[in-house]
């Protein structure tokens, strides 16, 4: 292996792109079966109300039409399956697949129009009339926690959805004895996902076989195939769950949709293939977004800023339903206390019914959040105490011998948190050097701010991610493999690990990801896990292959094993390249042949499986720094500069890695200063539902960008890979704050900011 | 709703081949090449004129076909981004730029990215970063952070000024 | 987000499009459709008629005659801006373009479209309203001709009848040499103004301002002309003094509060815009 190019580390240019690049990419938009209806989906205009009656004759008659169908005609009167059961999950409502007498949010489905074509079906959709009661609607988490609020589903006892804690040490008694304690709140506003591809379904049921088909813009096709086998009592094996090229995933589309349930019981009924495309109206209100987070923190500390205890306190406004259970919230407290040594925490985090859009994971999944509180803690705590804030961070991080570091807190199988390495004082160091903190910029008619932000994240999420690698008698070798791709390079990557022990070129790998009909058993491909779980078990299978070319090429080639290496698709001899036996001879030989037995101790196939079991997750960690300019006379906020110094252990592919920094960071500075979800308080009604008012970041808007790397491997896998999907967006919402809070020498506390509130709070208003 | 519905038959040329269909009026000129044409790889991200990805060539120029209508397309020159590359199928400079530069990840965006880009370095063969920027302010990514599609656009501007 | 079904004409000629607009009921006219058609695919419109004026040649094109222009209604957008002999005798109307939209929405985009569809942010018809601009309109019958200060009636309504066309814009250039300046306030490249502010500026031998136009959009219906600025501003230095007389005007002005930013927020931008668009003016006048 040493005198060939490797693989593992190498900038290799995608193997997704030559197709795209073309218009070949094969989206659920742009696959069409024959006979195939569309659908569009009549929503709730309504925040709350009950269903009195809905009308619809008129739609049904209009040419063109094949069927309206509601819940009672889908045959079925059961919520849908919970994607995460918890105990702490006080509330389990998830929705119907049509509603059933109750809306709870304004884009809730209430009927599903079939029709020859969009076109049509939107005609129609807008013939269907819906008598409504309305109900009260409360949109305010803070309101919706009150004891007296009106109750977002009518049958509920109250809002409250789960209280989630996250206590260890003794806070109570670190705050008594404490020196200082500091008080503050935040607020972290609502926001949407927005892939620039929406989501689709595409369902099929061929009568001939009993399959049911559906082809999803989804990153957990192996989750639908359970949910809709556990709705449908249909055996899993008669489900097939594809998902196509997806444009975008982010975190809500991992989730189960009443859609995708509506259409795999509407196709067997219909006897036709149905297309449902979402578009970006109903996106707007039928995509799961994510937060408000409202937080009171208070933070018991020394004189010289080392912190003792923090306690928090925080309001979740969950949406209507809870088809996610409490990942989003879960996944905000199990991150402190972070990259910190602090030895109290106290934190509770109820979570909270709300008419509006039900809130689940997106990219960072609820980790920015626990990011934003801890900080901003730390800005608080220097300002207070009339420090650094770098050095108020260096008296607080976990030192690289203390690693593998134990918080005190417990992860859901009862093990206890444990960061695997990573040295958080020396990635701190890293970034501060790299932006000349300390000697911060000025330019005439600007308020300039730095802000920084520490982060450590758990990636590389249990339970597995599995992978095959076969090489056929043809030579091709090709990988299967649960794991799917929104557009990280997981084919790349994949073909990267498997290049490297099998000795051909990435390019010369067929990848295949994301169809429950060609590889067993899977996941879902979220939370910054894929490269750790499907990258360890290719690399598992990998060598596995590797191994058992090696024995059998050892014995044609009458050499020790030793002696031989893999290159240019073939096992030959070191130093002797012409003694070759190319792996698709190889292959062939453990193919099989009638009458004839396979080789004395080989199994059959050139090929291997492997399920890389994560006991702990592995944490990824880094240090941004934040560069921003004000322009004091409108407040506008322009971020200039952006420095991210990273460690997400081996870099399997640079180029990757730096693309999905640079587009979290784009995602961290657009919820900072663009996005804002808006309802109206009163009447639940969504208020930004399309580009002109809900407003995502553009290219002019990106500042220069300056990426550096630690490669800290992990040791509890075989790559020491760590995730990369989301650690540009987890600290990126504090840098940017904790740059303007700088920058206009006034406490921030908050985001979204708008121009206007910018000069709000420099003017201070609170 | 009139029982009868509207329809005009054009003709026009797409990517250099001549089609003509009998089309319903009110069917927008993205639909026409993704569904009468079945060129799939213009994208609809918001069908409301803001991100781009349905972004086509109409006479040479970047337009969104989601706010054009088949029929006001008769007669016309329309350049998708399957139109791009060589009649042999090799990439653009452009194309090959976004490969090399690593300017796409899911790829739904690329399409309106590269006939922009397309048309905006016809005009501007030596455009500075800021220009760049500026060119696709009307496209929306959400997974770059749109850094290496600037990279790859000053790369093939830089190619094709030394092919010249 | 599919149109609804209409019956299309595209008539070749403005008397057929009069005739069409004078005798069909729930007709749209479509310009260059980058406002009707996202309002079409959302549904927010329904016409039962839609008269598209792309194929009427005889509506596009930019005459000049002396320093009087008069630009078709569907000339494009990217037309004005590339056009040299405008940009030199107007070259605050290329600066103005380069804030409306992104080059893709101006390739189609028409400045009749524009003044027709009269978004409260729209840049077009504050430059129009900086050259006292007027605006022909024709149905089959007759023809108006509109002043730009009469041209707004309320949120989106333009002084337009539902049979009449808008045909073509007129102005007069300034004589002379002058400043000029745009400047606007959006939250990202290319988007509607919070407000945005046209400025033009001429000095006498002494360096004295002959002649000023301030024109604000963004913070009422239709583009608001400065007047009492303008008046206090004629005869004097533009010193800090004439700058924050200016500003001071800007800040009196009425200002619609949305969902993007208070009136009182508008204001106080409107003061800050109105100083720089002259500052600038200023310093391109003296150059």
């Amino acid at each position: 292996m040493i005198d060939r190019p490797r693989s593992v580390g190498a900038a290799v240019k995608r193997l997704e792109d030559p197709a795209i690049l073309r218009g070949g990419g094969r989206y659920v938009d742009d696959l069409s079966l024959p006979g195939m209806l569309e659908v569009a989906f009549v929503r709730s205009s309504e925040a709350h109300a009950l269903i009195r009656e809905i009308h619809v004759e008129s739609a049904s008659a209009l040419a063109g039409v094949h069927s309206v169908l509601l819940l009672k005609d889908l045959g079925v009167d059961r919520r849908m399956v919970q994607a995460n059961p918890h105990p702490l999950l006080k509330q389990d409502i998830t929705q119907y697949p049509l509603a059933r007498d109750e809306v709870c949010y304004v884009g809730e489905t209430i009927a599903l129009v079939i029709a020859e074509d969009r076109y049509v079906a939107e005609d129609a959709a807008a013939l269907v009339q819906v008598d409504y009661e309305p109900l009260p609607a409360v949109i305010d988490v803070r309101d919706a926690a009150k004891p007296d609020a009106p109750r977002v589903h009518r049958e509920s006892p109250d809002n409250l959805v789960g209280r989630i804690p996250w206590k260890f040490g003794d806070a109570d008694a670190a705050f008594k004895a404490a020196k200082h304690v500091f008080r503050e709140s935040y607020v972290q506003h609502r926001g949407g996902c927005h892939s620039m591809e929406c989501r689709g379904v595409v369902a099929s049921h061929d009568a001939f076989s009993d399959q049911l088909t559906l082809w999803s813009s989804t990153q957990s096709p192996y989750l639908i195939r359970r949910f809709l086998s556990q709705y449908l009592a249909r055996e899993e094996t008669k489900i097939r769950v594809v998902a196509p090229d997806v444009g975008g995933g982010f975190g809500p589309k991992a989730a189960h949709y009443p859609e995708e349930l509506a259409l795999a019981l509407a196709a067997p009924k219909v006897g036709r293939p149905l297309k449902w495309i979402e578009d970006r109206r109903e996106h707007f209100v039928a995509t799961t977004q994510q937060r408000d987070q409202l937080w009171d923190v208070e933070v018991a500390c020394e004189d010289a800023g080392k912190v003792l205890a923090i306690r928090g306190r925080a309001l979740h406004d969950h949406g209507a339903y809870v088809p996610y259970g409490l990942l989003l919230a879960l996944g905000s407290v199990v991150n402190f206390p972070g990259t910190y040594a602090i030895p109290a925490v106290d934190i509770a985090i109820d979570v909270v019914f709300t008419n509006a859009v039900p809130t689940t994971p997106i990219r960072g999944a609820g980790r920015p959040y626990a990011n934003f509180i801890l900080e901003r803690t730390m800005d608080c705590v220097a300002r207070n105490l009339g420090l650094d804030r770098a050095e108020v961070r260096r008296r607080n991080l976990i030192r690289k011998e203390q690693m593998p570091y134990s918080t005190g807190g417990k992860l859901p199988n009862g093990k206890p948190v444990m960061f695997d390495s990573g040295d958080y004082p020396g990635v701190l160091e890293m970034v501060l050097n790299n932006s000349g903190y300390g000697q911060k910029p000025s330019k005439p008619g600007r308020l300039v701010g730095v802000g920084l932000s520490c982060y450590n994240e758990d990636t590389g999420l249990a339970p597995f991610e599995g992978a095959n690698v076969r090489v056929f008698p043809s030579g091709k070798v090709v990988v299967t493999s649960g794991a799917g791709a929104q557009g990280q390079g997981v084919r790349t990557i994949l073909s990267q690990i498997v290049a490297e022990q099998l000795g051909v070129k990435p390019e010369e790998v067929a990848v295949e990801l994301g169809d429950t009909a060609v590889f067993p058993m899977g996941m879902s491909t979220v939370g910054s896990r894929t490269t750790v779980t499907a990258g360890s078990s290719a690399h598992l299978a990998a060598v596995e292959v590797r191994d058992k070319a090696i024995r059998l090429a050892a014995e044609a080639l009458e050499c020790a094993a030793v002696d031989l290496e893999l290159a240019e698709g073939a096992v030959r001899i070191k130093g002797v390249p012409d003694k070759r036996v190319p792996l698709g001879e190889l292959a062939r030989r453990l193919a099989g042949q009638v009458n004839v037995p396979s080789p004395a101790g080989f199994s059959p196939g050139l090929e291997a499986t492997a399920y890389h079991a994560v006991e702990r997750p592995v944490y990824a960690n880094g240090a941004n720094v934040a560069v921003v300019e004000i322009d004091p006379e409108t407040g506008r906020v322009e971020v200039v500069d952006y420095y991210v110094a990273h460690d997400c252990g081996t870099l399997v592919n640079p180029t990757l890695v730096d693309g999905q920094i640079v587009g979290g960071v784009a995602h961290g500075i657009s919820n900072v200063l663009f996005e804002r979800m808006v309802y109206d308080r009163e009447t639940g009604q969504p208020q930004t539902t399309n580009y002109g008012e809900y407003l995502l970041i553009s290219a002019p808007e990106m500042p220069r960008m300056h990426l550096a790397h630690m490669e800290t491997p992990s040791p509890w896998n075989p790559l020491g890979v760590k995730g990369a999907g989301e650690g540009g967006t987890i600290p990126c919402l504090a840098a940017v704050v904790s740059a303007i809070e700088d920058a206009l020498g006034v406490k921030v506390n908050e985001y979204p900011l708008s121009p206007e509130r910018i000069l709000e709070l420099a003017n201070g208003a609170r | 709703m009139g029982a009868r519905v509207d329809k005009r038959s054009i003709a026009l040329t797409v990517n250099g081949q001549r089609v003509s269909r009998e089309v319903e009026t009110r069917l927008h000129l993205a639909d026409f090449l993704r569904r009468e044409l079945r060129l799939t790889g213009t994208h609809l991200g918001c069908e409301h004129g803001v991100c781009g990805a349905c972004t086509v060539l109409v006479d040479g120029e970047a337009v969104r076909s989601c706010l054009m209508l088949a029929v006001q397309a008769d007669g016309r020159e329309v350049v998708t981004t399957e139109g791009l590359a060589a009649p042999d199928g090799s990439l653009s400079t452009l194309q090959q730029a976004f490969w090399e530069k690593h300017g796409l990840q899911c790829g739904f965006c690329t399409p309106g990215m590269l006939t922009t880009l397309t048309a905006f370095l016809r005009e501007h063969p030596d455009p500075t970063e800021a220009q760049v920027r500026d060119a696709i302010s009307g496209n929306l990514c959400r997974c770059t952070g749109y850094a290496n599609i600037v990279a790859a656009a000053l790369d093939a501007a830089k190619r094709l000024r030394e092919k010249r | 987000m599919k149109p609804p079904p209409f019956t299309y004409h595209d008539p070749r000629s403005l008397a057929d499009a009069l005739r069409l607009a004078g005798t069909l009921e729930n007709a749209k006219l479509l310009a260059g459709g980058q406002s009707l058609a996202p309002m079409l695919n959302f549904r927010y419109v329904l016409p039962d008629h839609l008269i598209d004026l792309n194929r009427i040649d005889e509506l596009s094109g930019i005459r000049i005659e002396g320093r009087r222009i008069t630009a078709g209604a569907m000339t494009r957008q990217r037309a004005l801006e590339k056009h040299e002999a405008l940009a030199a005798l107007c070259p605050i109307v290329r600066e103005a373009l380069a804030e409306v939209g992104h080059f893709q929405t101006r390739n189609r985009g028409t400045l009749g479209g524009s003044l027709a569809h009269l978004d409260p942010a729209a840049e077009l018809p504050g430059v129009m309203a900086l050259y006292d601009a007027h605006v022909e309109v024709r149905n089959s019958s007759k023809t108006r001709y509109i002043h730009i200060g009469e041209w707004s009636r309320g949120y989106m309504t333009p002084n337009l009848e539902p049979d009449e066309i808008v045909t073509s814009v007129a102005w007069d250039a300034w004589e002379g040499s002058h400043g000029h300046a745009f400047v606007e306030l959006a939250r990202r490249r290319g988007d509607f103004a919070i407000v945005g502010v046209g400025a033009l500026l001429s000095l006498d031998e002494r360096k004295l301002i002959r002649k000023a136009a301030v024109a604000l959009v963004g913070v009422a219906y239709g583009p608001v002309r400065l007047r009492a600025a303008e008046q206090a501003l004629v005869g004097k230095p533009l010193d800090d003094k004439a700058l924050d007389i200016a500003a001071a005007e800007a800040r009196k002005i009425e200002a619609k509060s949305d969902l993007y930013a208070s009136g009182d927020y508008r204001r106080r931008v409107a003061g800050v815009l109105v100083s720089r668009a002259l500052k600038t003016a200023h310093g391109r006048a003296r150059g």
